[in-house]
């Protein structure tokens, strides 16, 4: 069914980040911890649904040459309605997610779903999709800051986990174990492909 | 100008609050373009270039056109407009005017459109302030993009140095490419970390 497929496909087959290896730059900064990976994943998932639809529905009057920057006004003005929003209701997710809400802006899953798949498909087609990566994306912060959180501050959604005097590994929660975590995801996904592939008769 | 202010943004930028491995901006083309030693030294040029530039751009649209008309608010769409028209104007204007320059930077402008970095110094300069309340001035702008980019191409020349070396070693299978990249940058992460016992900010 064309439906299912469109939504599900950026879950984990497709999935933006841990796949497609798009939108790295937010992936490591806010996953820090729970809270502040549901918003981004919730502001970003917002970004594409809105601008892809936009993209959708103007694709017949949009010029081929000069359409980038066309998607890019476009998808400005949703990341703007969501940092005014965030900072008049969310003010304190807005202050800890801090210069990652304007740089949605640069976040190539969101030009990149617009470019690839709603300027070729109808508005419907393609709100599914961008509601698929969206969570894609959510699921793909949450692993990494499920991990980061509950390993590097011993907390989940900030309730203690181990007791208050669990002394973690506190680089989990520091840039480096962004990048750690990130590469060991990575890995584990490539090992799982390999033994999957091995699997069905060795062919690579 | 104070020369104080001038140390501490370089500092800053380039080891305590490094673009990449601190303020994860521009990791796209840190794991990109990161494979050869030649192309990590271009595409850091033309990021310093550009970076400096668009600090230059942005600080003059934000205060002396947003600021008179009260349309803060529309920073993101500003910048990002004000920073694609510039890469655009730079490639139009090194094709025709430098060759020699455009033949080693040229393929790499277009990529910097999309990097968060320059986005992120041209909101980092209008948001950032000092201790006494005040902005960044107009040339400590320049010089926080010239700095930042200083800090992106260190970090860029790194990982590449260490990529090719990296290319030669046996590894588990499953750590091939990126994911090893990242482990890799994690180590490089941490020791940078060892800068933050600097205190200067």
């Amino acid at each position: 069914m064309e439906f299912k497929k469109n939504l599900t496909k950026g879950f984990f087959k497709d999935n933006p980040v841990l796949v497609l290896g798009l939108g790295l730059c937010a992936t490591l900064a806010v996953t820090t911890n729970m809270i502040n990976a549901l918003g981004m994943g919730a502001a970003t998932t917002f970004v594409l649904i809105g601008s892809s639809v936009l993209v959708s529905a103007l694709k017949k009057v949009t010029p081929n040459d000069i359409r980038i920057p066309i998607f890019v006004v476009m998808i400005a003005t949703f990341v703007t309605i969501v940092d005014l929003s965030m900072k008049a209701w969310m003010p304190a997710l807005s202050s800890s997610l801090g210069i990652f809400i304007p740089l949605i802006v640069v976040n190539c899953i969101i030009l990149g779903r617009a470019e690839a798949f709603a300027f070729k498909n109808s508005i419907w087609d393609s709100a599914v999709d961008a509601f698929g990566m969206g969570i894609g994306f959510t699921i793909a912060l949450s692993l990494m800051s499920g991990f980061r959180e509950i390993l590097g501050s011993g907390t989940f959604f900030g309730f203690p986990l181990f007791g208050s005097a669990y002394k973690g590994p506190l680089m989990m929660i520091l840039p480096p174990g962004g990048f750690l975590m990130l590469g060991l995801i990575l890995a584990f996904i490539n090992w799982n492909r390999i033994r999957k592939s091995k699997g069905n008769g060795g062919s690579k | 100008m104070n020369m104080n202010h001038m140390i501490m943004i370089a500092i800053g930028s380039i080891f305590l609050n490094n673009f990449v491995l601190s303020r994860f901006l521009g990791i796209c083309p840190f794991v990109g373009v990161s494979k050869k030693l030649d192309s990590a030294v271009g595409m850091g040029m033309a990021v310093i270039f550009v970076m400096t530039l668009a600090s230059f751009v942005t600080y003059l649209v934000y205060y002396y056109i947003l600021v008179p008309y009260q349309l803060e608010y529309l920073n993101t769409i500003a910048f990002i407009l004000t920073i694609a028209a510039l890469v655009q104007f730079i490639e139009m204007f090194m094709k025709k005017n430098m060759p020699s320059l455009y033949s080693a930077l040229g393929i790499f402008l277009p990529l910097i459109t999309t990097n968060c970095a320059v986005l992120g110094v041209a909101i980092l300069n209008i948001d950032t302030l000092w201790p006494d309340g005040s902005h960044y001035t107009f040339i400590e702008s320049i010089w926080n993009g010239f700095t930042g980019g200083v800090g992106f191409t260190i970090a860029l020349v790194i990982m590449a140095g260490i990529r090719e070396k990296l290319e030669l070693a046996d590894l588990p299978e499953s750590m091939k490419g990126l994911p090893i990249a990242f482990v890799t940058s994690a180590l490089i992460a941490m020791a940078f970390l060892g800068f933050s016992g600097m205190k200067i900010m």
